[in-house]
């Protein structure tokens, strides 16, 4: 299970609304516990692709997001991206290029009026849907 | 002599270079990840040339993208 505050998925949201129709993207970290992944901070960075279909995000704020990750007590969970017009699954390039089978691939798709985003496991060609909640913010 | 790789310090021997270190510590498809020492972006082509030295602190970056 993955779970996200509501905050945080509104910042994913809002960002790619503002970016759309260039794809955005980010990092997610937080702390693992008893197996689950509880997000603590949402990332945005730079698609230095500045692409409608690709992205990739800037090693340099990556860097930046790294080290705040550690400054913060926090573990590096994944990332997210955002399909402005395509559903929210990996497309076969997303499978290719996701090289850590420890993250979260987060795929927020703007196709619909409604947002939807989904967390995936990612391993070699195969890519399973996590659990994803979303969460009230804590009090 | 001592160095800090991905926020752990360790001790290491003299002359340890780029390359030496990503064996040792057995990063995973290294051709996909990006490496920095003391922030700075060390090209792929440049890890056997690049020798670390005392007080170093390296990073190791995946590549991540995709497209839809």
């Amino acid at each position: 299970m993955i779970k996200l505050f509501r905050s945080d998925y509104d910042k994913i949201v809002a960002h790619a609304k503002k970016e759309a129709p260039i794809e955005a993207c980010g990092l997610i970290a937080g702390e693992l516990s008893d197996g689950d992944k509880i997000v603590k901070k949402v990332y945005i960075l730079t698609n230095t692709d500045h692409a409608e279909e690709h992205f990739t995000l800037d090693p340099k704020e990556q860097l930046a997001a790294i080290k705040d990750m550690r400054a913060n007590g926090l573990v590096p969970l994944g990332n997210w991206h955002s399909h402005p017009v395509s559903p929210s699954r990996p497309s076969q390039e997303d499978k290719r290029l996701a090289y850590d089978s420890s993250a979260s691939y987060m795929i927020l798709s703007l196709m619909d009026e409604e947002p939807v985003l989904n967390s995936f496991h990612i391993e070699g060609d195969t890519a399973e849907k996590e659990q994803l909640v979303i969460a009230d913010d804590p009090a | 002599m001592n160095i800090t790789a991905a926020g752990v310090k360790k001790e290491v021997s003299e002359g340890l270079t780029v390359a030496q270190l990503v064996i040792d510590e057995k990063v995973e498809m290294p051709q996909y990840v990006t490496v920095t020492v003391n922030d700075d972006f060390v090209e792929h082509g440049a890890f056997e040339s690049t020798v670390l030295k005392e007080g170093d602190s390296i990073e190791f970056l995946y590549f991540m993208g995709g497209g839809q």
